[in-house]
């Protein structure tokens, strides 16, 4: 018997497998147990901020699909991940109109405007955390122990503030993060203590060593770049370790650094952001960097005790750039093209 | 790489790993099948000037007798790989698209086929010019898949000189095992052939680049090797597209062919091992090329192997002999999946440079194409590309119409469409069809 039909089709005619739905979908797999730990953390109150940002950011960038008449794009995944980190990095008690609010500016000036999932020129999560932090400064600084014994039953009075009210903070329930102490009280968390997670601070940023494994998942299957957190980290800490030689009574030790604040959730889970970040190898060194020491340095002299945001984005900004300079070098030919 | 390729195995920077899928052929021995009634030889089946045929309608021809002349230097001549009558010469579908005309040969069924058009001789004292013809009366052109005619890069340019052949026995294409078998039973011939190629282009050395999963082509040729011979094998990692010829001559030597150039410019001639077989066992005899070992294989075939067969055997032919068990719709590649073609008719013949027929039935093919998303950025294409050129970003112009700003800024004429980028892509981008078009539209807006 010979064939009745034959297709006619283009090399190559193999694939190696797997798909962006794939690697989103992994992402959303390995932001889980942070998510998870974070709720057993701070209770319905991050529950509840999850939701909500998740909802948001998925419902805004189907608006603006139908707007800009655009196929659907839920299915991608992009959207709930945008939602999942924009959550990770909010304090747990975070109202959930100010969340609803900045995961919409997340996906619609992060995002949809750019034209969609890869055309993004920054991490769309951290775009409304930006707006967080700028437009709701003294919520987005109010931090809240962690292990509150009713966190499963009651939600954190904030919470539930009523929309377009900011809500004064309630001194049973709020703390002080290990960088906030640091910097305004001179005071050094216990390293073990910030490794597993035992601290206040956004919701899902505290377990340094839970975000390692989720991370480390996600390398091992090849759905992220293990040169941009390393990059990051290495960074980080070699810059921090350069000012504590200096100083060591005055500046921190890397390892502080290194396992405070949003460093370990921005290097792994930000910072690796592939439609933000440079294409190259070097270049991700270079991006990756850049962004380590920015954060160091917004840390030590800006007027805020975390600077991984800023550093994150600045280093989005600079990806373009870094791309454009930073090429393969073809077979064949001798010098790398600088154009 | 460099310094460590101790640890790594010689190899090139970059490129993929897809699956072998060769344990289905690898291990059996080549094997014949009948002639078929009619084959169909295309006048050019090789790169440069098509041949001029010397025969005419119901002429009966010997197996192994010219039918076709080389049309100057640039061209080769055919031979007859069976005795029959000619049919006709008329235009014919290749499996490059359009027809072109062939010869058609009607095989003649009682005869014996064996070659009656040999002269054995002497070879040892014809000169580097004398050798150089030789190769070209015997119709020899790259068994690779280039089929480049095999005389054309022993001429080596004038100011130029050669100081190494490398043999190229590679074969990392999916599915294919032809240059494995031909290692594995004509080390011998493949030996002899190299022996005449360092002699025809004046090369000090020569290199075969075996990659390191076929153990038992190498022990072979290791055993052909004499004491004198300037001759050594070299082990290269299994890796896509290690058989293409810029990045064996990167594993095995560390030189880089100028962008746009050819090997010669780096003292380097690159012969594929079957074309090094054919040579060993032509020449001596004083035959031409009309019969070559093509791969049959993939789930496709019943009855998957390596065949030997005449030059202008029909597609339909092997497959009715090899047992066809695709579905209704199948895709029918000529040499391997990454860089192969599929082609439009069953009447294609196998010609001089086809070293394989790959099946996959619509199932496997993928029929229902994957949805294909935007770029996510992801650097996969970047980290794959042997040329080191950036898939992603000449993707992005090409779906911007921006042609000559990916030649002029990103080295488009350097790709040499391996499939690399397109094969890990997630986003199912079909970034080799993107270059092909534009690479298609900047030569005619050159011309």
């Amino acid at each position: 018997m010979t064939p009745l039909q034959i297709e006619l089709k283009t090399s190559p005619h193999v694939k190696q497998g797997g798909s962006v739905q794939q690697i989103m979908r992994n992402v959303v797999l390995a932001l889980l147990p942070i998510c998870a730990f974070s709720v057993y953390h701070f209770g319905l109150s991050a529950l509840a901020l999850m939701v909500v940002t998740t909802l948001t950011c998925v419902a805004t960038e189907q608006l603006f699909n139908r707007l800009s008449r655009r196929p659907a794009t839920v299915s991608d995944y992009s959207a709930v991940i945008t939602g999942l980190l924009l959550a990770l990095t909010l304090p747990p008690a975070f109202p959930l109109w100010m969340a609803a609010l900045s995961g919409f500016i997340g996906i619609a000036l992060g995002k949809s405007l750019f034209g969609g999932l890869g055309f993004n020129l920054f991490n769309p999560a951290l775009i409304g955390r930006a707006f967080a932090q700028g437009a709701f400064p003294g919520a987005v600084s109010t931090w809240t122990l962690p292990g509150h014994p009713e966190r499963f039953t009651e939600f954190l009075p904030s919470t539930l503030a009523v929309p377009f009210t900011t809500p004064a903070p309630v001194d049973a329930y709020t703390a002080a993060t290990p960088l906030g102490m640091w910097k305004f009280q001179g005071e050094h968390a216990d390293t073990w203590d910030l490794f597993t997670g035992m601290v206040a601070g956004s919701a899902g940023e505290t377990s340094a060593l839970l975000i390692l494994v989720c991370g480390l998942y996600l390398i091992a299957r090849r759905m992220m770049n293990w040169r941009i957190p390393a990059a990051v980290l290495g960074s980080a800490f070699v810059t921090a370790g350069a000012f504590y030689l200096l100083d060591p009574g005055h500046y921190p030790t890397p390892w502080f650094v290194l396992l405070s604040g949003g460093l370990m959730l921005g290097a792994f889970f930000m910072a690796s952001d592939m439609v933000a970040s440079p294409m190259t190898r070097s270049g991700l060194w270079l991006y990756g960097a850049l962004i380590g020491f920015l954060t160091v340095i917004i840390r030590f002299f800006g007027g805020l005790p975390e600077g991984v945001m800023y550093a994150i984005l600045l280093g989005n900004a600079a990806s373009p750039l870094i791309d454009r300079f930073i090429q393969p070098r073809p077979y064949g030919t001798r010098k790398r093209r600088a154009s | 790489m460099g310094m460590l390729s101790f640890l790594t195995g010689r190899t090139f920077p970059r490129g993929v790993h897809p699956p072998g899928l060769k344990e289905s052929t690898r291990d059996q021995a080549i094997r014949r099948l009948p002639f078929a009634p009619r084959l169909v030889l295309p006048l050019a089946q090789h790169f440069g000037k098509p041949s001029r045929p010397v025969v005419k309608r119901h002429q009966e021809v010997v197996r192994g007798q010219v039918i076709a002349e080389a049309d100057g230097f640039q061209s080769v001549p055919l031979h007859a790989p069976v005795t029959g009558v000619v049919e006709g010469i008329e235009l014919m579908p290749t499996a490059r698209g359009p027809k072109t005309e062939a010869i058609l040969l009607r095989t003649l069924p009682g005869d014996s086929q064996a070659v009656r058009w040999s002269s054995p001789r002497d070879l040892s004292g014809l000169s580097r010019e004398e050798l150089i013809r030789a190769i070209q009366a015997a119709g020899l052109v790259g068994q690779g898949g280039a089929a480049f005619p095999t005389h054309l890069k022993y001429a080596v340019p004038e100011g130029h000189r050669v100081d190494t052949l490398v043999v190229n026995g590679c074969e990392c294409e999916p599915y294919l095992t032809t240059d494995h078998r031909i290692m594995v039973e004509q080390a011998q011939e493949v030996l002899a052939g190299i022996r005449l190629a360092l002699r025809a282009v004046g090369a000090d050395q020569a290199l075969i680049g075996v990659e390191d999963d076929k153990p038992d082509a190498i022990a072979a040729l290791q055993a052909q090797i004499g004491p004198d011979d300037p001759i050594a094998v070299r082990k290269v990692k299994a890796k896509y597209p290690q058989g293409s010829e810029k990045m064996l001559i990167k594993a095995l030597l560390k030189r880089e062919v100028p962008s746009g150039g050819l090997p010669f410019q780096v003292g380097v001639v690159v012969n594929n091992a079957g074309t090094m077989a054919q040579l060993g066992r032509l020449l001596p005899l004083g035959e031409g090329l009309i019969e070559r070992v093509i791969t049959v294989a993939g789930p496709g075939v019943e009855r998957p192997g390596n065949y030997r067969v005449p030059v202008g055997t029909p597609l339909r032919y092997l497959l009715e002999h090899v047992g066809f068990r695709g579905d209704d719709a199948s895709h029918l590649i000529l040499g391997g999946p990454m860089m192969g073609n599929t082609v439009s008719s069953l009447d294609v013949p196998v010609t001089k440079a086809v070293s394989g027929l790959v099946v996959l039935p619509q199932a496997q093919a993928g029929a229902v194409p994957e949805p294909i998303h935007p770029c996510i950025r992801c650097g996969r294409c970047v980290e794959a590309c042997p040329v080191g050129l950036n898939p992603a970003e000449l993707g992005r112009l090409a779906a911007k119409r921006r042609y000559e700003t990916m030649q002029e800024r990103f080295h488009l004429s350097d790709c040499f469409e391996c499939g690399s980028c397109a094969y890990v892509c997630p986003a199912n981008i079909p970034l080799v069809q993107y270059f092909r078009i534009a690479k298609a539209l900047n030569r005619e807006r050159l011309s």
